[in-house]
């Protein structure tokens, strides 16, 4: 395994130059201009512009931006953003807390409601539990999250004044009353995404485990005399864990990309509405910043599950 | 894993005009609705610097930057309002309102000299920058040294290119000297564009350190200034954070402790927030649907709309040239006119067929009004009567019209003359009211028998200048096009003199000369270059309504909805008084709160 | 009804199924689904909303383009049962016209999709070693890749192309279909070969190979049956997203021309009009979630069909 994960994590440094190159390609050949947003003045004289595109260091070829951006990411300099000048790891830094407290604190959430829902779905398929999860889970990932999200601030904030909907991020959390402040604008975007993972997972969960329910192993320990729980737990549950695996690793990168509409509904203002704006704004170095990041997890994570499938099931063996 | 479900933000173009008060108040639906009036007849509050707590401010799109020279949003020319000002505003009438200036310079008073040439500026000795250091004349010519130099890349370059030199006569005196005689010598150092930054923050930014140097860097986002508040923290693209500039010239003001500027959402819940729940104080542009905006304004309950004009004008442009895809590289070349756009008589009948009340009352709502001129605004014209009269829809003229002009109705309904269909392709951006207009125009059109094929472009992409994206304005790939634009300035001739002949985008420009249209005429173009030429104010006026009156006569564009500014403010908010000519912060510094 | 728990052992059941001429594998996993009255039930709702669609407007007269303003946002009455929307068009002719595509986006899109992951994840999965590595790392190459920067390149090489080729409507619905399958592959990639890499060293493989089955046979006949229960989960929650992606599209100016009332868009358009006027949003969402929601049960019933456990 030891090797594997060497040989894997060697593997990975070529694929995420390929990647750098591909997404740095289509960012570049993507119709779009930084100054389309231009408020001052819509007939900003053409070397105006040129002088502005110089600036920026988009009227080089593309193969020696590309060059440019990839010697300078080496030495940890990720450029500046054509949106604010700054360098952009600050802005990403400036970003990560709010995006993994609510979107990673309702990921785990989801999760963690998730695998019971799935598993007491699965044992007893088409019951009144099932049913009714069912019917959650579908209503979870059918209705779209803006219409979650506005429901819920029409119910919460304008009828019922409980909760803020514009999340306050220079809020800071050192006293019981803050901390329930913090609590109170999370409660309902973390509601909504979680309520959209939860819906897709439990059904993920519910099958797999409905496909190993009748397999041999369960029959052969069933008729050892196990307890049940014992059974649905330490021998199916283990083994339907491998979609589940593939599932949650998949989406612990999307934790760092943000949740783009959600974060939109209730001005968090975390990665995903960064990245959505600068890839409105064509604000490139921030858009291949963010990309790139998120492909490093994408590929790590991958490993990830690639691991936990040795672990869970020892007869995988990678050669 | 979510999708990008991108919901396209509104986009906005163009800078903002305003009414004259005086014309304004018979300007029929354009009277701004509830403006903040300055004085209130009995002023029962207590206001003085600081005896508010603190003010919310709304903007659905974040600020990014504020050291305005180098931004592209409103949002970061407004968020920067509060800390960094121009030497003088423009008004809500359109006129110059001294702000680190003792008086507006004029010819009368000798500050205005060689027809315009030369401008001087005297300078309030009572203005200190928020670090207590002295607001000089220095900090004005260090300005313009900074936008001169073409490698600082100015966002704002055009307000300093014409500029020959900018000198100090002592501390607080300041000359322009323009490359010629202007019209309009304020251009500089005035309204949003016009910000002075301070020498001793910004003397090593001149040049490429302007957005590379870390120094720099941290300046554009923190920078010290002489308006009414001072930066806490700026956190780009979600809010700013700002505390009284206890420096401030005026003693008895700010009013507020602090003020909040967030950024972020979209304009629906930015009306609920001040309208409805009065989570905000100050709501901008809010861009909602008619319906659901006027639900919100009577049954909100907490706040009010304020609408101001500006000389924005949605408009529907008409293409002369052919852009078949057949035609390959000569797509869109002067010498391939367009095959029946160039017949006067469709152009006239396709203007005919639209409704321009319909489409700004059911859509637009309080945000627009229907107007057939470009120019509907004071000093041009004032009054709904005025501006809206010989543009009514008239299917049957329409009809006729085609009639005469050999198109016939074939068996689908659809018009045909010479084997050619009376067939469009209509493009505009990515905005749910342009959709909607979009497809109110078509059905008109259908009735008086031409075909449409509506398609709709991403804003970042419509409104870009890509010399390899077709979709752009500027390529104009269709038979029409629809978007807004409108004079920056009270005086309309640059403005309008941007569709003359030679500035027909072609290819051989990269698709960025200002002519889109490619639209051909003569006497525009003669117009143009007497009125260019003109200093005196009466005589360019006469030039610009003539324009306007030539693009109307030969259906170049077809004018559709004025379209003020609508923000939303905090029944409790008090002191307002929002300038189209300028930032819509720009008088922040008078705001105060009723309790 | 319960999935009644299969007994007997896969490998006597995949033997059993070798000696049964394979026509009879589909008579008896058709025989099979009809007894699923769930997946029955799903499948008659399915058939009814293409129906409706399909035959809808040329019984119901109202109009779903016409424009008037006399009639906006009036509630559902009996001249038009699911209300008017904010231009004052009959909301049920517009989701008709509109299911019609939508209906056909999200199904030809999840098949699109569910293909190129089946067999990407299916050889990853079963061949392993370089292959594997090599497939596997495509697949985190597409998972990385800004969607809509993407989008906004494929539309500008593309569109004017497809629009020439095959006119605005066909030319962009192949387009969409190629794009949104084309994105959403990858979950179902790597689900199929989680479990592939798991079930390829069961017993019921080895036996199969023993006896000499070809390597595309135990492949997709005897280890895919064994992982339908993800792959039809995903293929559910695909047909959903495919059909909300499209409408994401058109904001990006990719999609159908801004007229077309593909059920996403009418849920955007009436997004803000919830609290004034619900029914323009509740109804097309409720068609999406029937939709959904049919889709998986039928999808329930086809794997309880197909499934090689499941006894006579």
């Amino acid at each position: 395994m030891g090797t594997y994960i060497l040989r894997r994590l060697v593997f990975a440094v070529p694929t995420l130059i390929g990647i750098s190159m591909i997404l740095f390609l289509i960012l570049a050949l993507a119709p779009g201009d930084p100054l389309a947003q231009f408020a001052a003045d819509p007939s900003v004289p053409p070397e105006v512009r040129e002088n502005i595109r110089r600036q920026l260091g988009l009227d080089d070829p593309i193969h020696i931006q590309y060059l440019k951006w990839f010697r300078s990411m080496i030495s940890g300099d990720w450029g500046f953003s054509f949106a604010s000048r700054a360098p952009v790891a600050s802005l990403i830094w400036q970003r990560l807390p709010q995006t993994l407290l609510v979107v990673g604190s309702a990921y785990v959430l989801s999760v963690l409601i998730a695998i019971p829902i799935g598993v007491l779905s699965s044992i007893r398929p088409y019951s009144w539990f099932d049913n009714i999860a069912t019917t959650f889970a579908f209503v979870g990932f059918s209705v779209p999250t803006f219409f979650t999200g506005l429901v819920l601030i029409l119910v919460f904030s304008v009828n019922l004044r409980w909760l803020p909907f514009i999340y306050d991020s220079t809020l800071r959390v050192n006293s019981f009353e803050t901390f329930i402040l913090q609590i109170k604008q999370m409660i309902m975007p973390v509601t909504v995404l979680a309520l959209f993972q939860t819906g897709a997972m439990t059904r993920f969960v519910r099958s797999a485990m409905l496909d190993n329910l009748p397999q041999d192993y369960t029959r052969t320990a069933r008729s050892k005399g196990l307890a049940e729980r014992t059974v649905i737990i330490r021998h199916v549950l283990r083994n339907s864990l491998i979609p589940v695996v593939t599932l949650v690793a998949l989406g612990v990168p999307t934790i760092f990309s943000g949740a783009i509409v959600t974060e939109q509904i209730f001005r968090i203002n975390g990665i995903g509405e960064l990245l959505i704006k600068s890839i409105q704004n064509s604000d490139t170095p921030v858009v291949m910043a963010i990309t790139f990041i998120f492909a490093t997890l994408v590929v790590l994570f991958n490993l990830i599950a690639d691991v936990i499938y040795g672990i869970l099931d020892p007869r995988i063996r990678y050669d | 894993m979510q999708r990008h479900r991108n919901r396209r933000t509104l986009h906005l173009l163009g800078l903002l005009t305003i009414l004259s008060l005086l014309i304004g108040a018979c300007a029929g639906p354009a009277a701004p609705a509830a403006s903040g009036p300055g004085a209130p007849a009995a002023e029962p509050v207590r206001v003085g610097r600081g005896v508010g707590d603190t003010l919310r401010i709304l903007y659905w799109q974040a600020p990014t930057i504020l050291n305005t020279h180098l931004a592209t949003g409103t949002k970061d020319f407004d968020a920067s309002r509060l800390i960094l000002e121009p030497l003088a505003a423009i008004g809500p009438d359109g006129s110059y309102v001294p702000l680190l200036v003792e008086e507006i310079p004029t010819v009368a008073n000798g500050g205005v000299e060689d027809n315009g040439r030369i401008i001087t500026w005297k300078l309030r000795k009572d203005v200190k920058w928020s670090d207590g250091t002295d607001f000089t004349a220095e900090d004005v010519v260090f300005t313009w040294q900074y936008c001169a130099d073409p490698k600082t890349a100015c966002t704002t370059a055009t307000y300093f290119v014409d500029i020959e030199n900018v000198e100090a006569i002592d501390p607080h005196t300041v000359r322009v000297t323009w490359k010629t005689p202007r019209a309009n010598p304020y251009f500089a150092f005035t309204s949003t564009n016009g910000r002075i930054i301070q020498k001793a923050q910004f003397a090593n930014c001149i040049g490429e350190a302007a957005s590379t140097a870390e120094e720099c860097q941290k300046a554009n986002l923190a920078p010290i200034g002489t308006g009414p508040y001072k930066l806490v923290e700026f956190k780009p693209g979600d809010v700013v954070t700002y505390e009284i500039n206890e420096h401030y010239r005026d003693p008895d003001k700010p009013f507020y402790k602090n003020v909040i500027f967030k950024g972020g959402g979209d304009a629906t819940s930015a009306a609920r927030a001040v309208l409805q729940t009065g989570d905000t104080d100050w709501a901008w542009n809010l861009q909602v649907e008619a319906a659901v905006l006027q639900q919100l304004a009577e049954q909100g309950g907490a706040g009010d709309l304020v609408i101001y004009n500006t000389a924005n004008v949605e408009r529907l442009l008409i293409n002369f040239t052919n852009v078949d895809p057949a035609l390959g590289d000569e797509r869109g070349q002067l010498n391939h006119p367009h095959p029946f756009l160039t017949d006067i008589n469709v152009r006239k009948a396709l203007r005919a067929a639209i409704d321009n009340r319909t489409i700004a009352e059911q859509l637009y709502g309080p945000a627009g009004f229907p107007t057939c001129h470009l120019l509907w605004y004071p000093p041009y014209r004032s009054g709904i009567e005025e501006f809206y009269s010989g543009c009514e829809q008239d299917l049957d003229e329409a009809n006729r019209l085609l009639d005469e002009a050999g198109w016939v109705r074939g068996p689908d309904g659809v018009r045909v003359k010479d084997g050619m269909r009376l067939s469009l392709l209509f493009q505009t951006s990515v905005n749910p009211l342009r959709q909607k207009t979009q497809e109110l125009i078509k059905q008109w059109w259908a009735e008086i028998g031409v075909e449409t094929e509506l398609k709709s472009v991403d804003a970042s992409v419509f409104f870009g200048s890509d010399a390899g994206n077709p979709d752009n304005i500027g390529h104009f790939f269709a038979d029409i096009q629809m978007y807004t634009t409108g004079a920056s300035e009270p005086d309309a001739i640059t403005h309008l003199c941007q569709w003359v002949s030679s500035e027909a985008s072609q290819r051989e420009n990269e698709w960025r000369g200002n002519n889109n249209m490619r639209w051909q005429n003569a006497e525009f173009d003669a117009i143009c270059e007497q009125a260019r030429a003109s200093l005196d104010p009466e005589e360019r006026r006469q030039y610009a309504l003539r324009l306007n009156d030539i693009i109307n006569e030969d259906v170049a564009m077809i004018p559709l909805v004025a379209r003020p500014r609508v923000a939303g403010a905090a029944k409790t908010l008090k002191g307002y008084n929002p300038s189209g000519w300028d930032s819509e912060m720009w008088d922040v510094a008078n705001w105060y709160s009723e309790r | 009804m319960t999935a009644s728990v299969g007994a007997g052992s896969q490998v006597s059941g995949q033997l059993a199924q070798r000696q049964r001429a394979p026509r009879t594998l589909w008579g008896d996993a058709w025989r099979r689904f009809r007894r699923h009255r769930l997946a029955m039930a799903a499948s008659v709702v399915l058939l009814t909303m293409i129906v409706i669609c399909v035959l809808g407007p040329l019984v119901y007269p109202p109009s779903p383009t016409r424009i008037d303003f006399s009639k906006a946002l009036l509630p559902p009455s009996a001249q038009h049962w699911m209300g008017t929307d904010d231009l004052g068009r009959d909301m049920l002719a517009r989701i008709m016209l509109g299911g019609r595509i939508s209906l056909a986006v999200g199904i030809a899109a999840m098949l699109v999709a569910m293909s190129v992951g089946v067999l990407v994840g299916a050889t990853a999965g079963y061949w392993g070693g370089r292959i594997d590595n090599i497939l596997m790392r495509i697949t985190d190459l597409f998972l990385a890749l800004p969607v809509v920067p993407l989008l906004l390149l494929l539309i500008f090489l593309f569109r004017d192309r497809l629009r020439q080729l095959m006119g605005p409507e066909m030319g962009i619905f192949w387009l969409i279909i190629f794009v949104i399958g084309i994105l959403n592959w990858m979950t179902v990639a790597r689900l199929v070969r989680g479990s592939f890499l798991s079930l390829k060293q069961r017993e019921f493989v080895e036996a199969a190979t023993c006896i000499g089955v070809s390597r595309p046979a135990i492949m997709f006949r005897h280890i895919l049956p064994n992982t339908m229960g993800p792959i039809i989960v995903a293929a559910t929650l695909s047909v959903g997203s495919a059909i909300i992606t499209e409408s994401v599209l058109s904001f990006l100016g990719l999609g159908f021309p801004p007229d077309t009332p593909t059920w996403g868009r009418l849920l955007y358009d009436g997004q803000n009009y919830l609290a004034m006027a619900p029914w323009m949003v509740l109804f097309p969402g409720f068609f999406i979630f029937l939709t959904v929601l049919s889709i998986n049960f039928m999808g329930d019933g086809l794997r309880d069909a197909l499934d090689p456990r499941q006894r006579q």
